[in-house]
């Protein structure tokens, strides 16, 4: 799978290396309660990317110690599969695997009603199986529908899509190689009912101006998002519903 | 963080009705800085050093430079490592051992500002193409916690990184030879990061620790010497609207001038 990296990353029509226009997002398959296991879980596939999310809890907190009074204890690991990118990722957890975990977990947080449950845990696992940009914002998006497949008590879902200027145009959804070779990636998470952003992250370089440009557009990005995240949920809870029906 | 706790529930109302008026518990504007001191040159040691105190928060970066191989991707630059820690003895909520999520959270956020904004001239740090670098180490050690330690540290690291010098070499049948003398190392630009907390709707600049105990939200935002955003990082279990996020993005860009100022001129 080895990326040759070609000069130019949008053609002379204005098109991206796999054909999407710039504001298009990449095809996206969400899938909602693929674990037996879990309390709840999604599994979502974004042109290559595809991430699988399980959520357990709410539940007893171990240790003891870090049970909270008044609320239910968040927990979050993001972590990749080993063969998930092109050189073997060791599997311990990087540091940018533990950043991730912290800025997903606060991304997912505004949403979820925590004190309904004092003393308690909620564990959401994050697990990239294979990776091509944008994995922190599909995190979201996918854990955020296994905390709803869960039953957990939230204000929204949480959506998450990227932005990003890519040889001087501002782009949707970026991959891998956009990322690399781009100008600049801003990871984008929010509520689309309150319009509330949970998640923003910048690295590379943007004006103010095409800042606001960038923001815009990944808050519409998100959007189309949730559309999609609405679609997976009721696929498996109509098709749940007709069959207690019959 | 302790927004469970009765006290810090006292705490924020006090913050929140203050803040409702326009003012602030410390009796700042809300988008005033507390005092900045900024001192470099203090570890000999090191190949460049700086303390910046914020308020009662205090910030030592030491940098030092090594020589080792590049990245196998791009072979004919230097590295830049950053760390930081958060030294027990800076707070009695610090506790020994390895670096947990908020140091590493603070070291990549101060090192987005510096690699993205391309602030060390790394190609001018190649020794060997392919098989020798100068690795340019940056120690960010919090002394002492009183709130907003990602500007303090930012600040530390870019006048501990104008403040570093570098011995001269010579390279003879593949081997470094150090020579007497020493250059500057090459810095480019110079990132500037300004923290927001927000509580109650409102948007502060350089929290302390009262008041980023019962804040709701961090945002942090970087801006480059020529008025450009080269980094950002949402934290805190809150969220921004995209207009106090574009508001933040106007108060960031002045500040970050005014703060320039205070490195460029040492």
């Amino acid at each position: 799978m080895s990326q040759k990296v070609p000069e130019k990353l949008i053609d002379e029509k204005g098109l991206r290396l796999d054909g999407r226009k710039p504001d298009e997002l990449r095809p996206v398959k969400i899938e909602v309660g693929v674990l037996s296991n879990a309390d709840g879980s999604a599994y979502i596939e974004q042109g290559k990317t595809k991430i699988l999310a399980a959520v357990y809890g709410p539940k007893e907190v171990h240790p003891r110690h870090l049970a909270l009074p008044d609320r239910a204890v968040l927990r979050c690991r993001y972590h990749m599969a080993p063969f998930s990118v092109e050189q073997r990722k060791s599997p311990a957890p990087s540091r940018r695997e533990m950043e991730l975990s912290k800025v997903i977990r606060e991304a997912l947080e505004p949403s979820i009603f925590v004190e309904y449950y004092p003393r308690t845990a909620i564990d959401i696992f994050i697990e990239v199986l294979q990776a091509d940009g944008g994995t922190r914002c599909a995190g979201i998006t996918v854990a955020s529908l296994a905390l709803a497949d869960a039953g957990i008590p939230m204000r929204d879902l949480v959506c998450a899509c990227a932005a990003g200027k890519v040889d001087g145009t501002i782009v949707l959804d970026l991959t891998d190689i956009e990322d690399k070779k781009g100008e600049a990636d801003l990871p984008t998470a929010m509520m689309p009912n309150s319009k509330s952003i949970t998640l923003l992250q910048m690295d590379g370089m943007l004006t103010p101006g095409e800042f606001e440009k960038a923001l815009n557009l990944a808050v519409e990005g998100c959007k189309k998002i949730y559309s999609l995240q609405k679609e997976a949920l009721k696929a498996k809870y109509v098709a749940i519903k007709e069959a207690v029906e019959e | 963080m302790s927004s469970h706790s009765i006290v810090a529930r006292v705490k924020q109302k006090r913050i929140a009705q203050l803040l409702s008026k326009g003012k602030r518990i410390d009796g700042r504007g809300l988008t005033d800085y507390r005092e900045i001191k900024i001192e470099t040159g203090l570890i000999e040691r090191a190949e460049g050093s700086a303390r910046v105190r914020l308020g009662k928060t205090e910030v030592l970066v030491g940098t030092k430079i090594e020589v080792g191989e590049p990245f196998p991707d791009v072979p004919n630059e230097g590295v830049l490592t950053v760390n930081a820690e958060l030294v027990p003895l800076a707070s009695p909520t610090f506790e020994p051992g390895p670096p947990n999520e908020n140091a590493i959270e603070l070291a990549r956020v101060v090192d987005r500002g510096i690699r993205e904004s391309k602030a060390i001239g790394l190609e001018d740090l190649c020794i060997i193409p392919g098989k020798k670098v100068f690795i340019v180490f940056v120690d960010i050690y919090v002394l002492n916690h009183d709130g907003n330690l990602i500007d303090a540290s930012a600040l530390a690291a870019l006048a501990a990184l104008t403040n570093t010098k570098m011995s001269n070499y010579e390279v003879k049948n593949g081997e470094i030879e150090i020579k007497p003398g020493y250059k500057r190392l090459p810095i480019k630009n110079y990132p500037i990061a300004v923290t927001f907390a927000k509580i109650n709707d409102k948007l502060i600049v350089d929290p302390w620790l009262e008041e980023e105990n019962v804040m709701d939200a961090r945002l942090t935002i970087t801006f480059e010497k020529e008025g450009k955003i080269c980094a950002l990082q949402k934290g805190g279990s809150g969220h921004f609207t995209p207009k106090q996020i574009l508001e933040a993005v106007k108060i960031a860009s002045e500040k970050s001038e005014e703060l320039r100022e205070l490195v460029v001129k040492k």
